[in-house]
């Protein structure tokens, strides 16, 4: 009984110790006041020296924390008890986010350099006159593909993947907005399309690609095809462009039927202590050379105009990650179309995930 | 007499907040619709033909993961109690299940991928290379892999436990070795049996990561749905009816297989 008692204590005052360790290296990170700036990103989505030189210019200390998919950052911000002043949500998040009241408006005339961003990218369905965000970076859903594995030919459209020579080539992203707005766009319609006829019309569609499907993965995706498990895949233009610097063979198109364009906008959650820091740290990020040197580090593309004039030509000229106006008008952003039609949309995805043997 | 009952407080205390509660919130969530509203909506749903025949699916991989790990399992728990060196056997079978499952699946992409170690070996002995990764083949494969030793270990322990007096009396007797198994061993080692295959069955019922990573969801399972309604759509409620339906399953699977202690028989 003694040793019981003995055993208890000594792991209780472990705990204790434990605790207290805890408790103050939390301290050391998430304190906050008027000098501090508080910054929510995604992981290494930010060029560190930015980070010193905003705190040397301005005299604010920033603290950085990284999350790893919008879900966890609206939870963090929803629950409170946090201080962050920026994040960086995507599109779809940010409708959330706006109808939710998460979000501080943004006060314009404390962001001049709002004038660099390209007008296509502002003003967009999901914040209408960027009351609440400002653009970080953008990009599109595409095709990656191998031309060697699948036999030299370009592919160019969403139509191209249902050729009979694609056999089991096929990687396809575990998303159903995406998937689904895959087979929409082959058909002509909208990837925001409620229709119900026009659903079950992508639905069959998509079911008579299963023979060319090899997996639907999630991030392993990026891995799969640089390894060259397969030749085509559906992904991301930002995981595009990573596993193209890893493999050469690899292109990528926005395929000419239309696509999706995404954006990873910063913004001010409602957990914001330092406003005013807030404000100058977009208004910085916005300074085109700031912009430039951000997207050499990134990879990403930049929705910054002036910017771009400062990247290498390579990289700006790329039509692939920078396309023209007359492929961004056939873009659209995922609309939030509500829960219903999103599980409606979940559920067809399943179907097809069923079907797909 | 009331002392004794203060010891089962904090035990209760444990079964009424993580057992008990939990379930009652799922039953309570399946209940709910998209909009918050008390429906049975939810459990129409799952009588359509799409949940349905993912509850078919899930039982049949299910069994046929069981069915391998015990074809597997049992002559290797019968091999390892004639072995000199049991423990150190039985540390090297029970080793892999303290490395993390998500990093024993990732290993095997590597080894199982176009150009991996296994395509490798078939090449080098001339059938040259054959899609491996995302097939029934490597689901079932991998997940006997995981599962494996909680088949060999409750077998092990009934083979262990086996009087070894009643092999030799079934031998003086003059029975074969496959009357005296079929017979003797077989029977008395049931309890093991049983044990194991609810310890594979169950959750490999509910898999998830697995049916992504390695089978490419081609082989999609209840737990991959439950998964996908609550990171994906949020629709908790359906969510929580594929998991209240899960749970009964289980339920008679445990009462199905669960042992009734004959009376008078003694070890």
């Amino acid at each position: 009984m003694k040793k019981l008692v003995q055993l208890f204590a000594l792991i209780f005052l472990l705990s204790a110790a434990i605790l207290f360790a805890l408790d103050r290296l939390n301290a050391t990170q998430g304190y906050s006041g008027e000098n501090v700036l508080n910054i929510y990103n995604w992981g290494d989505y930010i060029e560190p020296e930015l980070i010193d030189q905003f705190e040397k210019e301005t005299g604010i200390k920033v603290v950085y924390q990284t999350f790893d998919s919008n879900e966890a950052m609206m939870t963090k911000v929803e629950q409170g008890g946090t201080t962050y002043d920026i994040a960086v949500p995507s599109d779809y998040a940010i409708a959330k986010m706006i109808d939710e009241d998460l979000l501080i408006p943004l006060d314009q005339s404390k962001i001049p350099n709002v004038k660099h961003i390209d007008p296509r990218f502002l003003d967009v369905s999901f914040d209408p006159g960027n009351k609440y965000s400002i653009p970080y970076f953008w990009g599109t859903v595409g095709i990656v593909y191998n031309r060697d594995l699948i036999g030299g030919d370009a592919i160019t459209s969403w139509k191209d993947l249902w050729k009979p020579e694609y056999k089991n080539q096929i990687l396809l992203a575990d998303g159903a907005r995406e998937v689904m707005g895959m087979s929409l766009n082959s058909l002509g319609y909208s990837l925001n399309e409620t229709d119900e006829a026009k659903l079950q019309e992508a639905k069959r569609n998509l079911m008579e690609l299963t023979p060319n499907i090899k997996a639907i993965v999630g991030d392993e995706i990026k891995l799969l095809l640089a390894n060259e498990e397969a030749g085509i895949g559906v992904v991301w233009s930002g995981d595009a462009n990573e596993i193209m610097s890893e493999n050469d063979k690899l292109d990528y198109v926005v395929p000419s039927e239309g696509s999706n364009v995404w954006f990873d906008n910063i913004v001010i959650p409602k957990t914001a202590k330092n406003v005013e820091g807030a404000h100058k740290f977009i208004d910085f990020m916005l300074d085109p050379e700031n912009a430039a040197k951000n997207t050499d580090y990134v990879g990403y593309s930049t929705p910054n105009k002036d910017a771009l004039r400062l990247l290498d030509p390579e990289v700006a000229e790329d039509e692939r990650f920078y396309p023209g106006e007359d492929v961004t008008d056939k873009l659209e952003v995922y609309e939030n179309l509500g829960k219903e039609m999103l599980a409606h949309y979940n559920e067809l995805f399943l179907e097809f995930k069923m079907h797909s043997k | 007499m009331h002392k004794r009952n203060w010891y089962l407080i904090p035990y209760s205390l444990w079964i009424a907040l993580f057992v008990i509660a939990p379930i009652v919130l799922i039953v309570y969530y399946s209940l709910l619709g998209l909009d918050g509203e008390f429906t049975l909506a939810n459990y129409e749903n799952f009588f359509t033909s799409t949940y349905l025949t993912m509850t078919l699916s899930s039982f049949w991989y299910a069994f046929l993961i069981t069915l391998f790990s015990l074809l597997i399992g049992y002559p290797t728990a019968y091999l390892l109690t004639r072995t000199k060196h049991k423990q150190l056997w039985l540390l090297l079978i029970i080793l892999p299940t303290w490395i993390n499952l998500l990093l024993k699946t990732y290993a095997f992409i590597g080894l199982f991928s176009t150009y991996g170690f296994a395509n490798q070996v078939l090449e080098a002995i001339g059938i040259g290379r054959k899609q491996i990764l995302f097939t029934d083949f490597s689901f079932v494969f991998v997940s006997v892999y995981i599962f494996i030793p909680f088949m060999i270990l409750p077998i092990f322990n009934a083979l262990e436990k086996l009087n070894p007096s009643l092999v030799d009396a079934s031998r003086d007797l003059g029975a074969s070795n496959w009357t005296t198994f079929r017979r003797v061993i077989f029977p008395l080692t049931l309890d093991g049996v049983k044990s194991g295959a609810q310890l594979v069955f169950i959750p490999a019922l509910s898999l998830f990561m697995i049916t992504r990573l390695i089978a490419g969801n081609r082989v999609i399972t209840l737990g991959t749905a439950i998964e996908q309604h609550f990171l994906v759509t949020q629709d908790w409620g359906m969510g929580a009816t594929i998991a209240v339906f899960l749970i009964i399953a289980m339920a008679i699977i445990m009462a199905l297989t669960s042992t009734k202690r004959k009376k008078g028989v003694t070890s």
